[in-house]
This record gives C-alpha cells, sequence and structure tokens, in this order.
C-alpha cells in the first residue's frame, strides 16, 4: 500500500505540480510547486522532498516536503505550470498571467514576465475596466496558452510583450480548462459541457470542431490529453463524472464513468504509464483508476483497492473497424477489460483541488490546507 | 452578570485625534468597524475630516497566526472524526476511544507549541519573539488544562491509577522535575518504589497497596524516630519528604515550579492511593501553602483548581474569560459533551452550552477569509441553531472567481438549501448578463432552475437578433440540449434558431411547420409575431406552394389577430406616422403574399384530390 505523507502549510492549495525532471535522466521527482487560494495575500511556493540519501528502517523515505522558497502572488493561484525547469507560469484570478522565475543558487523566486491584461470582461480601454479570472493554462515552451472566464483564450510567447494571437469571445460561457492535442490545435472545456478544438493555423475565431454529451449540459471542469495517443482525451464534470473521448470519432464520448459526488477539478493520465489516470475531486477523495491489461481477471474486482463505484459504460464508436493493437484501454468497453480503482487519501477531508502525478510520485494539495506527497505509487 | 477583573485594554487608533475628535463605530460578526466623524469635542463640526481611512478592529487575532492556522485544520478534522464515529462509539471501547480523541487534540497543540517555539527562538525582531513565546506559553497552559481534563472526567482514573496519572502529568509539564524525582528516587528503597507501582496490568487490589503503603510509610517513620539519619540532615530531610513532611517539601520550594507540582508530590508521599474526590481538599490546601499569603491565584490556578472540584462548567467558563479565542473552549466542550458529562441545561436562548461554544467558534471562523469553509462542518453538528446560521453566513461569502462559487454552491446543494443557491446563482448570473457572458447566464440559471432568469436572456439574446439580424453565440443556442425546457422563452429560441438552420438547409416544408407551430402553440412572445410573419414572407413567395391551405388560413387569423389589436394612438407624431407607415405596407404584403399562396394551395389540394 502507498504510503502518504501530509503537512499542513496553513493555506489552502488550489494547485500542486511536480517539475518536470531533464529528459533521458534518470532522477525522480524531486521538486513541486504549489500555488495558494482564497488568502489576503496568496503565495507560489517551492517544495523539496528532500534527498535520497535518508533511508529509514523499512527502506522508506524520511522526513516530508519542506519550503524551499515562495513569493507573493497578486489574486488566487487559478492554474500553474512549469514552462521549464526554471520557469513556472501561473494564471491569477486578476486576470494576470505571470512567468515565475526559479534562482536554485539563492532558492529564491522573482516575476520574469507578466502579461496583466490577459483576461477582461471589458476592456483596458474603457473607463469602466474590469478584470476577468483567468482559469486555465497549458505550456509548450515557447508558447503559453491561456484561457478565462471571459471566454477568451489567448496565445503568448515568452519574451513577446504582445499576445501572439487573442480569440475574444472564442467562448460565450467560461472557459475552464486548456490542453494541447497536437501542437497546432488545442482543446477547450467550458461550463455549458463542450468541447472545443481550436487550430491556431486557421485565421477564423471558429472551432474547428465541437464535441458535447447529449442530455444535461453539465459544465465540464478539467481536460487532459493520453500521453501518446493524442485523440483521445479525458475529461472530468460538475457532477464527478469521467468522460473518456476520442476526437477523431464523433461528437460523443465513448464512456462515462461515474466517479465522484461533487465536481472533479482535475484528471491525470500518468505521463509514463497512460493506462493509470488520476482524479481528484470537490468531495475530499482523489482516486487512482487502473486499466492495465496485464492483470488477471478478478472476479469481484470494484471490491477492492478500498473503494466500490459503480459505473454505467456508454460505448458508442465502432470499433471493428479499427486494429486491435492500436486500441488504448481506455477507448475498448470498460464492462469487457475491468478497471480498477483506488482511494488514495486515507481519510476523507475537505475538497483535493489539484493533483500531479510523475513516475512513482503523487503530490495533491486541499482545502484543508494540507498537501500530501506519496513516492511510492504503484508499490 | 459578572464583574471584570481588570481594566480593559485601550486601543489607539492611529492617525485619529481622540482627544479632539469624536470616532463612531458599527460592530460586525467578529470584528468592528471604526472611523473619525466630523464631529469636534469642543466647536462646532468641521466639514473636512483629517483621518480619511475606516479601521477595521479585530479582537481575535490568533485566526490570522501563521502557526495557529494549523492548530484549526488539523483539530478540525479530528472534530468532524469524533462528530461521525458517534454512532459506533458504544461500551467498553468508548472510553478508550475518547481517550485516543483527546490524545489527539493534545498532540495537534503540542505539534504547535513546538513549532511556534522554534520561530519564537529564531525570530530576529524581539517584539515579535517576544509576542511568540507568550502565545507559546498560553499553548502550553491550554495543554495542561487539557491534560488535566482528560485525567480527570475523560480517563476517569480511580484511586491508584489516578496518581500516575497525575505523575505523568505534572512530569510531562515541569521540566525540573526531572532532576527532583531523580534526587528523591535515588535515595533509600527505591526498589520499594519500583515495586510498588507495578504499572498497569497490577492485580493488586486498591486495599493491597495500601496496606504495603501503609508498611513503608510506619518503616520510614520508624527511621526517622530512631534518628537512624541523624548524621546526615540532609537524609533526614530525605526521609521527612518521603513521609509527606508537607513542612520538609517547602524548603525546598525552589525545586517545584508550582503549586499543582507541590501537590502531586505530596500526594506521592502521603496519600498516594487518593481518591478523585478528595482531591480538592489536597489541591486547595496545597495551592494556600506554596502561594503562602504571599501572592493570589491567577486564572490558570483557578481553572485548575476548578477541576479538581470537578465542577467542569466553571472550568469552562474560566477558560472561556481567560482565553482570547473560543477554539479551545469549543472542542473541550464538544469532547466532555461526548462523554456524557455536561448536564442539557438550556442557556435563555434555546441552545445547550456545547452548542453555544460551537456556534461561537464557527462565527468567528466565518470573519476569516479563508477558514470559513472549516465553519461549515461545525455548523452541520449544531442541531438547533447550525442551519439558520449557515444560511446566514453562506450567502455573504464574497466571491470573486467562479471556482469559489462553486464550491460555496456545493456546500448548499448538499444541505438542500435551496433558498441559497437560488440566490448565490442570480447574483452570478446577473453578473454575467452584464459582462455579456450570455452563455454563463444561462448556464447559471439552469443550475438554480431559474425559469425566470432563463427567460431574461434567452429575451437578451432575441433583442440582440433584432438589433444585429443575426444571432450572437450560435454554439450555445444550437446545442441547448434538454435546458431548453427550462422556460418557455428559452424554447421558443431555440426552436427559433432552429428553423432558421432548416431553412438554411432549404428543407422549407419542415422550416414552415415549425414557423407556424411557434405561433400556434403561444410560446412565441407576442412582439415577436410580426418578426416571425415576416420572416414567412419568403417562404410564401416561393415557387412552389409550401403553405398547405389550413396552414395558411392559420397565418391568415395570426395576422388578423395581431392588426385587430392595434391600439389608438393619441396625437400622431412624424416617427409614429412613418412607423405606422411602414407597418401597413408589411401588413399590407402579407395580405397580398397570403392571398396568393391560399390560391395557390387549393389549386394544388384541389387537384391533388382529384387524380
Amino acid at each position: 500500500m502507498e504510503e502518504i505523507c501530509a503537512k499542513f502549510v496553513s493555506q489552502k492549495i488550489s494547485k500542486t505540480r511536480w517539475r518536470p525532471v531533464p529528459l533521458g535522466s534518470l532522477q525522480t521527482a524531486e521538486t513541486f510547486a504549489t500555488g495558494s487560494w482564497d488568502n489576503e495575500e496568496n503565495h507560489v511556493s517551492l517544495w523539496s522532498i528532500g534527498d535520497f540519501g535518508n533511508l529509514d528502517s523499512d527502506g522508506g523515505f524520511e522526513g516530508d516536503h519542506q519550503l524551499l522558497c515562495d513569493i507573493g502572488h497578486h489574486g488566487d493561484v487559478m492554474d500553474l505550470q512549469f514552462f521549464d525547469q526554471e520557469r513556472i507560469v501561473a494564471a491569477s484570478s486578476t486576470g494576470y498571467v505571470t512567468i515565475f522565475l526559479h534562482h536554485p543558487n539563492n532558492q529564491t523566486l522573482s516575476v520574469n514576465q507578466q502579461w496583466t491584461t490577459a483576461h477582461y470582461h471589458t476592456g483596458p480601454g474603457s473607463p469602466s475596466y474590469s478584470s476577468a479570472p483567468c482559469t486555465g493554462i497549458v505550456c509548450n515552451n515557447p508558447e503559453i496558452v491561456t484561457v478565462g472566464e471571459d471566454g477568451r483564450i489567448n496565445l503568448f510567447r515568452a519574451d513577446h510583450k504582445e499576445a501572439v494571437r487573442t480569440i475574444d469571445n472564442a467562448d460565450s460561457s467560461t472557459l475552464h480548462a486548456v490542453t494541447f492535442l497536437r501542437t497546432p490545435e488545442i482543446l477547450t472545456v467550458n461550463s455549458i459541457g463542450q468541447l472545443k478544438i481550436w487550430d491556431f493555423r486557421q485565421q477564423g475565431n471558429e472551432p474547428s470542431q465541437i464535441l458535447s454529451l447529449t442530455g444535461d449540459r453539465v459544465p465540464l471542469h478539467c481536460v487532459d490529453r493520453h500521453p501518446n495517443q493524442q485523440h483521445v482525451v479525458a475529461t472530468g464534470g460538475q457532477d464527478g463524472m469521467l468522460s473518456i473521448w476520442d476526437v477523431r470519432q464523433g461528437t460523443m464520448p465513448v464512456s462515462l464513468l461515474k466517479a465522484h459526488e461533487a465536481e472533479m477539478w482535475e484528471v491525470h493520465f500518468h505521463p509514463s504509464n497512460p493506462d493509470h489516470l488520476f482524479t481528484c475531486s470537490e468531495d475530499g477523495s482523489l482516486w487512482h483508476w487502473d486499466a492495465s491489461t496485464d492483470v488477471p481477471e478478478k472476479s469481484s474486482l470494484f471490491h477492492q483497492g478500498g473503494r466500490t463505484s459503480t459505473f454505467l459504460s456508454h460505448s458508442i464508436s465502432n470499433q471493428a473497424n479499427v486494429h486491435q493493437s492500436l486500441i488504448s484501454s481506455w477507448l475498448t468497453d470498460p464492462a469487457k477489460d475491468r478497471i480498477e480503482i483506488t482511494s488514495l487519501l486515507p481519510n476523507r477531508t475537505l475538497s483535493v483541488n489539484s493533483l500531479d502525478v510523475l513516475g512513482p510520485c503523487l503530490v495533491c494539495g486541499t482545502d484543508a490546507e494540507a498537501i500530501y506527497v506519496t513516492r511510492q505509487l504503484f508499490s | 452578570m459578572e464583574e471584570l477583573d481588570g481594566e480593559p485594554t485601550v486601543t489607539l487608533i492611529p492617525g485619529v485625534n481622540s482627544k479632539k475628535k469624536q470616532m463612531c463605530f458599527d460592530w460586525g460578526p467578529g470584528e468592528m468597524l471604526v472611523c473619525e466623524t466630523s464631529f469636534n469635542k469642543k466647536e462646532q463640526p468641521e466639514m473636512v475630516p483629517n483621518c480619511p481611512f475606516i479601521y477595521i478592529i479585530r479582537k481575535d487575532i490568533d485566526i490570522y497566526s501563521k502557526i495557529l492556522r494549523k492548530l484549526f485544520n488539523e483539530s478540525h478534522g479530528i472534530f468532524v472524526g469524533l462528530q461521525r464515529i458517534e454512532e459506533e462509539l458504544t461500551g467498553k471501547s468508548r472510553k478508550a476511544q475518547l481517550v485516543r480523541v483527546s490524545k489527539n487534540y493534545r498532540s495537534v497543540i503540542r505539534a504547535c507549541m513546538e513549532e511556534m517555539h522554534q520561530v519564537a527562538i529564531a525570530a530576529k525582531d524581539p517584539v515579535s519573539g517576544r509576542q511568540l513565546s507568550s502565545q507559546v506559553s498560553i499553548l502550553s497552559a491550554m495543554e495542561l488544562i487539557w491534560n488535566l481534563c482528560e485525567i480527570l472526567f475523560i480517563e476517569v482514573a480511580p484511586a491508584g491509577p489516578l496518581l500516575l496519572h497525575l505523575l505523568d502529568w505534572v512530569r510531562l509539564h515541569v521540566c525540573e522535575v526531572d532532576s527532583l524525582s531523580a534526587d528523591v528516587l535515588g535515595s533509600e528503597n527505591p526498589s520499594k518504589h519500583d515495586n510498588f507501582w507495578n504499572l498497569p496490568g497490577n492485580t493488586q487490589t486498591l486495599t493491597e497497596l495500601e496496606l504495603k503503603w501503609q508498611h513503608w510509610h510506619e518503616e520510614c517513620e520508624r527511621h526517622l524516630q530512631d534518628g537512624t539519619f541523624a548524621a546526615s540532615p540532609h537524609l533526614e530531610s530525605l526521609c521527612k519528604i518521603m513521609l509527606g513532611d508537607e513542612a520538609a517539601l517547602l524548603e525546598h520550594k525552589e525545586l517545584l515550579s508550582n503549586w499543582y507540582h507541590f501537590l502531586v508530590t505530596r500526594l506521592l508521599y502521603s496519600h498516594p492511593t487518593v481518591k478523585p474526590i478528595d482531591l480538592h481538599f489536597y489541591a486547595q490546601s496545597s495551592l494556600d501553602l506554596f502561594l503562602g499569603g504571599e501572592s493570589s491565584p491567577e486564572p490558570l490556578d483557578n481553572i485548575l483548581m476548578a477541576a479538581f472540584e470537578f465542577d467542569i462548567h466553571q472550568v469552562i467558563k474560566e477558560c472561556s474569560i481567560a482565553l482570547s479565542n473560543w477554539w479551545f473552549v469549543a472542542h473541550l466542550t464538544d469532547l466532555l459533551d461526548h462523554c456524557k458529562l455536561l448536564q442539557s441545561h438550556n442557556l435563555y436562548f434555546g441552545s445547550n452550552m456545547r452548542e453555544f461554544l460551537l456556534l461561537e467558534y464557527a462565527s468567528g471562523l466565518f470573519a476569516h477569509h479563508s477558514l470559513w469553509q472549516l465553519g461549515v462542518d461545525y455548523f452541520d453538528y449544531c442541531p438547533e441553531l447550525g442551519r439558520v446560521s449557515l444560511e446566514l453566513h453562506i450567502e455573504r461569502i464574497p466571491l470573486n472567481t467562479e471556482q469559489k462559487a462553486l464550491k460555496v454552491l456545493r456546500i448548499c446543494e448538499q444541505r438542500q438549501m435551496t433558498e441559497q443557491v437560488r440566490s448565490i446563482c442570480k447574483i452570478l448570473a446577473m453578473k454575467a448578463v452584464r459582462n455579456n457572458r450570455l452563455g454563463s447566464a444561462l448556464s447559471w440559471s439552469i443550475r438554480a432552475k431559474d425559469a425566470a432568469f432563463a427567460t431574461l436572456v434567452s429575451d437578451r439574446f432575441l433583442r440582440d437578433y433584432c438589433e444585429r439580424g443575426c444571432f450572437s453565440d450560435l454554439d450555445l443556442i444550437d446545442n441547448l440540449g434538454p435546458a431548453m425546457m427550462l422556460s418557455d422563452r428559452l424554447t421558443f429560441l431555440g426552436k427559433y434558431r432552429e428553423f432558421h438552420r432548416l431553412y438554411g438547409e432549404k428543407r422549407f416544408v419542415d422550416a414552415a411547420s415549425l414557423l407556424l407551430s411557434l405561433m400556434t402553440s403561444q410560446i412565441a412572445p407576442r412582439s415577436f409575431w410580426m418578426t416571425l410573419l415576416t420572416d414567412a414572407l419568403p417562404l410564401l413567395e416561393q415557387k412552389q406552394v409550401i403553405f398547405s391551405a389550413e396552414q395558411t388560413y392559420e397565418l391568415m387569423r395570426c395576422l388578423e389577430d395581431l392588426t385587430s389589436e392595434r391600439p389608438e394612438h393619441g396625437e400622431p407624431d412624424a416617427q409614429q406616422l412613418q412607423d405606422d407607415d411602414i407597418e401597413t405596407t408589411k401588413v399590407e404584403m402579407l395580405r397580398l403574399a397570403l392571398a396568393r399562396n391560399l390560391a395557390g394551395a387549393i389549386l394544388r389540394e384541389g387537384s391533388l384530390e382529384g387524380s
């Protein structure tokens, strides 16, 4: 069973992100960044999970995570992404987008670049200027895409003062999250339950494709793309439902899985083991979804892993034409291939707002002002 | 009403000259607003205030301490856990579980204390260092009191083990006792000591213990009287101590840090099998002897004394007065209530003491910009007034982002507070409409099932259409789904857009019947009928006949309905005359087109029937 280590940090955590490890290196995750929200003074902080030299008697790692440095942040931290090894991009509820630079020699953070009018309802030119929260960012060095409550999509480039491209009124509702599909294409989710694909190569302000659930227009809060298969996307909604989509096929999801009892805030495919998916929710739980098929069939799989779950499976796409070896475990009918679901947090807590996975390490932050870290996800 | 036994503290408001100007104030739930007035104490009121600021004064500054926040969060988890396992607590294990909960609370206090101590030592600024140190001693006092309450009220240790617990209690809190006990225990008969206190699992009964102790005590006395230690005054005084001689103990007062240390030492040597109900006699006399009339008891002493007297209410009352924050009394009282120790005497405003303290604590949390989320759970477990308090507080939380609003709404929905959901969604929808985010506005009205607001949003769309001639936000209108049923106007909007789509796809017959149904089914607003009829024109003027005779009759009826309603104008002005002209032209064109269509339809239907 995973050993999970909790620490109370006196601030409600809205986002946690592992610092990426250099490609090809044998290192595992060591440092993570967090953003806080709902404080009079919010912070973006960097934490270290200790060195590998300290092994305790069980062979586990000693000590909890320690604060390396932090910096004040204007407004709630709505989203956080590592741009590269030293730079972190933060989205603010004041409509600012800021790049912070980490100086490892003296362990400080400083503001590297800031776009102060990234998101707004009425523009900076007018007397009744009102800013809008920026709700999501995604980075692909050197580009940064941001979306906000104003329904606007911005494409920024580091070291460029103005946005490279802006799509005003891309959506009449709030855009909650964004991710890259293939590099010139992004996918956004909004609060009327639609996925929209935008192609930056095209000039217009219209999405190239719109997908949505039929039935109630449940707002979608998070989205993540499968690391290897760029057409497979997972979304989480306000009703706690997890949906897996194949954007090449049709406008409806491939499967719908009833997951949490309240809003699902984040969904992540594991970057190196994409048969594993992680979700966290307002209901205070964090789930690990294991769809790997090398596990022998189990008869009462839903009662293992400490959490029972019912799901309604809704397989719509016609799999007959697709070569068997190319099917991702997520696209096949879940009733045939079993998914094992485990709840990772020991007690029910207040909302788990964010999580991130890298290698065998997982970090998550909650509204109970606690950060949980585990270094043994798959043991 | 209790008399205050101290002078109230004075807080100076910076920037306001209180000698010259008057101040006005207003109370909030946990804070006070103060500002300068334009009244001058002596002369007439001046128009210009010197100090332009409004000040917020908070009594409870603890809640803003970074380290104490951890205390609030961790104890919240313990509190909720305790309420949840309440139903499962039965029988023998109940006491053990409650003791465990109490120990959890105490370990959280200790952790906080240690962290604060570290920060106090490392503080560069002496003022904050002193502040932190005094905070540490307050926490230490809290843990001391809680620990004693745990021993006396929760553990309910009987005579025998009682003294052991008290020994641990004193040892934990008084560092110097280690050196003293080493001293005394290093004396004669240490082995007798060790054997004597054969710890938990001890099968000796109280009487056996008493007998053994009595025997040992008499042996000591004999030694003393025989003058065995006459040669060494040190050893003699040690022997006296072991006999529990108070005078001898008091001679070494400097080694005893306080009166309860004195009490426990005394009991150890003179009455080790003391019964809980006799404790307060010894406590009172220990206090008196120790203070020796030189100083008066401090608040902490009074609290501990009340505990020894098993007067729980007095303990809680004194703690409430002495401490600046409700945290301690709220959690301790709740735990004691679970031990079924509090009589349910009702306070005159209808709830019991536990609930009163929890409500006060939770209200204090709601005054904090961030800790309000913890307060929700505390209100949940106040059966009488918790729900209404929550309803009042939750509507007043400032919502600056949608994500925060969603969390607040989730809290309300989980507790079926539909009124609050409605009102919050309405505020958010209004904000969205003002910012021209019609999709968001619709999304909020759907969540609140607010048909009236959905109608408002649809009217906005229709108005935009009339002004611009095209729909904005097609992505929304085209994909309304079942939400369309929320309000008639919304349904109309969706169907109207569908009509345009059908027309664009050249499916004229379908478009025509849809258009007609929009008018006949009464979901189209009257004001829109003219627009709908005008939309029918191109269909009427197509080469082939689209509307059947029946349908044409219907259309004509609608037109007549519309024109017959035209109100009589008073004095028509130029603009109105012009409008009237346009109207009349439109109506005439429609009549002509309808008539032609009717002719064509009758012909077509007539010939079809014939063949």
